[in-house]
């Protein structure tokens, strides 16, 4: 069972949780940018939530599937189609083998996860099918799709959904789905500035205060030479007190770095694993998601929390994905 | 060390631990620990778990560090900025390639790249800032300085440090276990070669 890509998009990658355990070697965690996203289009098609799926940017790709397969769409809306009509979001759907799947541009948001039943197939490196592109090495070939691909997936479980399975073979229709859908993120459906949550930083004390205070109150825009690795907000900038010479030390992902022009970088999944300019803040990791939909342009506020109200939140976050992890279980008998 | 000591100590919740001249980042998984936190705070669980581990270790005494030799063949097409480096130091190349080469270095951290080591321990007269404009390529292999610090590049990398020379040992390989070549801690030093002996290695372990 596999995909053939007819056409890439600007940036289609195979991604999962990230490669975990290697950063004191240089090596970056990578992984999908909207984790929340992704994991969820794994719930969907009963997947483990670490296999590997595709991550699309901007401009999406088009397929053909050589099975029936079972796959899911989540996070950003490229209002993709099966043959020629409207693939439905946020839900499993039973495609027939020989359709084609064409992803258009992106409406709203920034990346979407498309999974498959089964997962794709790519050999671990480092124990994570993630694709990393500067070193050339995870995913397919260690780079992104190219077109005349064939991207191989696991085997769909034929148990999974049987009453879509029995839809797909009465009718002569593409494809089958559900009436329902899993409940995706509300926040960008509103336009902007979109609300960015932030722990303070280990340099907070060595900014300017007055900075600080705009930092909290202004308005930053996503610059458009941003990108996998890292965001360049611009907006208020954000000068030291006085000059600091760091020695470089672990970074993570949500890490609000400000290099000396003052504009701050908020490091994202593909970031270096040190760096070593000074800390602003760490964007907290229920937060992730919202930042890694914003496309460049979106525009966003800050808001400061404390340490122990991030961890609440994300833990509010992970009892959403599981209470509709258990409801998927119950209607993917049916 | 104390990394060593961390993994050793398999706290649940402890997803990776990133060495660097002195510091070390503990990446951690709030939602692991907040379940075995039981309802305190987790950050304040996991430093007090961690404030205890640092406290032993600072009482052992660190195993000898590994001394790792590369092979560098300095200069001419290998280091093609030997010339600029020398001269804006009043040194000759022969003069550069004898203080790099005698020094021990020390592996500060891994960063910047899959497998790229900072090596302290330059020889004063050798300190360069960096360029000013970085190169967009620079070829595998390559040995550099760049401020204090001198450095390997594992692959063909955009890079602002001057190039002096080239190892053919492979720093990083991804199928390989671990792999990188060093580790944060490691001792090294370079040897110089020929450029015949330079092909000779390349040919005994290719690149992969």
């Amino acid at each position: 069972m596999a995909l053939n890509i007819i056409r890439a998009g600007i940036l289609s990658t195979v991604q999962d949780l990230g490669r975990w355990g290697f950063q004191r070697f240089g090596v970056p965690v990578g992984g999908a940018m909207d984790e929340f996203s992704y994991r969820l289009a794994n719930v969907l098609v009963g997947n483990n939530e670490a296999d590997a799926a595709v991550e699309i940017t901007l401009s999406g790709p088009a397929f053909t599937l050589s099975a029936d397969t079972l796959l899911a769409v989540c996070g950003g809306d490229f209002e993709p189609r099966v043959n020629d009509e409207r693939l439905p979001r946020a839900r499993p759907v039973l495609v027939k083998s020989g359709a084609k799947v064409d992803f258009g541009r992106c409406r709203r948001g920034c990346r979407a996860y498309l999974a498959v039943s089964g997962g794709f197939q790519v050999e671990p490196v480092m124990g994570s099918r993630s694709t990393f592109l500067r070193g050339g090495f995870g995913g397919y070939q260690g780079r992104a799709l190219k077109r005349g691909d064939v991207l191989e997936t696991g085997e769909t479980d034929v148990t999974l959904y049987p009453s879509l399975r029995k839809r797909l073979e009465a009718g002569d229709a593409a494809f089958a789905n559900p009436s329902w859908a899993a409940t995706e993120r509300v926040e960008l459906l509103a336009p902007g500035p979109y609300v960015i949550r932030f722990t303070r930083g280990k340099h907070w004390d060595c900014f300017d205060e007055d900075a600080l205070a705009q930092f909290q109150i202004g308005e930053y825009r996503v610059g458009t030479n941003s990108d996998r690795q890292g965001y360049r907000l611009v907006g208020p900038p954000m000068p030291l007190k006085v000059p600091l010479d760091l020695i470089s030390e672990g970074v993570t992902f949500g890490t609000i770095q400000v290099p000396p022009d003052g504009e701050p970088i908020v490091l994202m999944a593909s970031r270096q694993t040190t760096g070593g300019y000074p800390r602003l803040g760490e964007v907290i990791s229920a937060d992730l998601p919202l930042l890694a939909q914003l496309p460049p342009g979106a525009e966003m506020k800050f808001q400061q929390v404390t340490l122990d109200q991030a961890h609440a939140l994300l833990l509010e976050r992970e009892k959403d994905l599981a209470r509709m992890r258990q409801a998927v279980q119950l209607q993917a008998r049916q | 060390m104390l990394a060593e000591a961390l993994r050793a100590a398999n706290i649940r919740g402890i997803r990776d631990t990133v060495p660097s001249f002195c510091s070390l980042a503990v990446h951690y998984d709030p939602l692991v620990l907040l379940d075995d936190a039981k309802g305190h705070a987790a950050y304040e669980v996991l430093s007090g778990r961690l404030t205890e581990i640092v406290s032993r270790v600072s009482d052992v005494v660190p195993k000898p560090a590994r001394t790792i030799e590369i092979p560098v063949c300095y200069g001419g097409e290998y280091g093609e900025d030997i010339g600029t480096l020398s001269a804006a130091h009043g040194l000759s190349e022969p003069d550069v390639i004898e203080l790099h080469s005698a020094a021990t270095y020390f592996v500060g951290m891994l960063g910047f790249a899959p497998g790229f080591p900072y090596l302290a321990g330059l020889d004063e007269q050798l300190v360069t800032p960096r360029r000013a404009t970085p190169r967009p390529r620079v070829p595998r292999g390559s040995v550099a300085i760049g401020g204090e610090h001198t450095g390997i590049y594992p692959l063909e990398l955009p890079g602002g440090w001057h190039l002096i020379g080239r190892t053919p040992l492979t720093l990083f390989d991804p199928s390989r276990d671990p792999p990188s070549l060093l580790a944060a801690g490691d001792q090294v030093r370079f040897v110089p070669i020929a450029p015949a002996d330079f092909d000779v290695l390349l040919a005994e372990a290719p690149w992969p």
